[in-house]
């Protein structure tokens, strides 16, 4: 069965201003590399009338780092790019380079997986399949049925460069019509399956903005193929030390349990000023997975993944705390 | 809906296109160029059997739209084959049986032919990476790997 694209008009605009213009009409989308969109349209997910395409805005394009020392990377860049940069952290590039597949990576951007649309076994299927089942919450329907009882959508979301954003403390840089934020990329995320960020649909994003990091940090991804998936759980860490090996700062972030990249705060506060001892990680570790709550809406059941949640958030700050960090993905 | 005419530049010859904005690349490939060596796998993204090569980098076919390849060189499989000639990697798989069905060889291949432009000698870990974007039903996996050392390894002469 070929499933094509439905009808839409295809706008390429070449400067930012313009861009912001004409996704202020709420029948457009935006459209940056169009791994993700795609496969949506030709599911019939969504159907806009407007397709406007980031490809041709020079001021998304590129890596720099600029005079504060920070690394910016443009939301146009692809991730094969990005994955290939000797400008970003280490961590970032291999975050990158776990992302999908090479073809993808040298279609998709930045941006597109910072944005990346919140998953579901019960969103991301064909139109027939989603009719027969009944149209879920994100898909207009009125029941969730991942949780019947649930209120609110449980769509996962399952980007890998947003955790590892978050564990460097980066921020991004949104444009639109009538001007410019800086938003965290911590609070740019909410945990809604259907409002699953905080950008409003005429904001354009522009840069992810990266602070100078001289710490360790690591970003574990895990996942049945070592290749194209998804994760089904990733672990970002990030922190520095003192000479006596004494953490000064930390951020612990877990993706893919929930609509949003989840801050382990309780276990952050827990880590600053020690070491990295066993029973100081192992205490972290329940600190950081207890709050973890994966529900049975991707690739394995639920349980399975709460269950190597801890699994994965030890091996990560084991990885940070010694000397070694090398950046990894864990075989299932 | 906008139709437009494109000059499309694939395998080295320009087309003149005319088609609609949502068409794929893979739709016009194979439906107006009849360039059906490029495959129709999964049609989101997951199979790679419509890999092509976009300015020497693979892209699949699938979910790029033609309207978006205009300033750019399309290779397909068919590409490959110069004055006649197959390439390398072609002759290595026929003559390996790296192609059991043979629906994911020219995603294989094409995905293999940007490898060994960027690396000549690629070791085992390289080729499998390089590869990971295309998935083969049949799970013949070893001899496509041994075809693609084999194809570098006569390059190399």
């Amino acid at each position: 069965m070929t499933m094509r694209l439905p009808p839409f008009d295809l706008v390429t605009p070449t400067t930012l201003q313009e861009a912001a213009g004409l996704i202020s009409d709420p029948t457009a989308s935006i459209v940056g590399g169009g791994t993700d969109l795609f496969p949506k349209m030709k599911r019939r997910q969504t159907t806009p009338v407007t397709l406007v395409s980031l490809a041709e805005i020079d001021a998304l394009k590129g890596i720099r780092i600029d005079d504060e020392g920070r690394c910016v990377i443009g939301a146009g860049v692809t991730l094969a790019e990005l994955a290939d940069s000797p400008l970003v952290p280490a961590v970032v590039a291999s975050a990158a380079d776990a992302i999908a597949s090479p073809q993808i990576r040298n279609t998709a951007t930045v941006g597109g997986n910072l944005c990346l649309d919140t998953r579901c076994n019960y969103i991301d299927m064909p139109e027939l399949w989603r009719e027969a089942s009944g149209h879920c919450l994100k898909d207009g329907g009125d029941t969730c049925w991942v949780a019947p009882r649930s209120d609110h959508c449980w769509a996962i979301s399952s980007t890998d460069l947003a955790p590892v954003a978050i564990a460097l403390g980066g921020s991004l840089r949104l444009v639109a019509a009538d001007g410019e934020r800086i938003i965290d990329v911590d609070d740019f995320f909410q945990n809604d399956g259907i409002d699953y960020h905080t950008k409003s649909p005429g904001e354009i994003v522009v840069e992810l903005l990266l602070p100078a990091f001289t710490g360790r940090a690591t970003y574990l991804k895990h996942r049945r193929r070592g290749s194209i998936d998804f994760p089904l759980l990733g672990v970002a860490a990030a922190a520095t030390f003192d000479d006596a090996a004494r953490c000064t700062g930390i951020r612990l972030v877990v993706g893919a349990v929930a609509s949003a990249p989840l801050r382990a705060i309780a276990a952050e506060e827990f880590l600053i000023g020690r070491e990295f001892t066993d029973d100081v990680i192992e205490e972290a570790t329940r600190l950081a997975s207890n709050p973890v709550r994966p529900q049975d809406n991707t690739d394995t059941g639920s349980r399975y993944r709460k269950w190597m949640t801890p699994v994965f958030i030890t091996r990560a700050l084991q990885e940070i705390a010694s000397d070694d960090t090398t950046n990894q993905e864990e075989e299932p | 809906m906008a139709e437009r005419v494109l000059a499309l530049r694939v395998n080295g010859e320009t087309h003149r296109v005319l088609t609609s904005d949502h068409r794929t690349l893979l739709e016009v490939l194979r439906e107006d160029l009849a360039l059906t060596g490029t495959k129709h796998g999964c049609d989101v993204g997951e199979c790679g059997a419509c890999t092509v090569l976009l300015d020497g980098r693979p892209v699949l076919a699938c979910l790029v739209l033609v309207s978006q390849v205009a300033t750019g060189s399309v290779t397909t499989i068919e590409g490959l084959v110069e004055g006649g000639k197959p390439h390398e990697l072609q002759s290595a798989f026929a003559e390996l049986g790296a192609a059991q069905c043979g629906y994911c060889t020219p995603g294989m291949i094409l995905s293999a032919s940007a490898l060994l432009d960027e690396v000549a000698q690629p070791d085992t870990d390289e080729i499998k990476a390089a590869l990971t974007g295309n998935l083969c039903r049949c799970t013949g996996y070893n001899k496509i790997i041994e075809a693609v050392e084999l194809a570098a390894d006569r390059g190399q002469l």
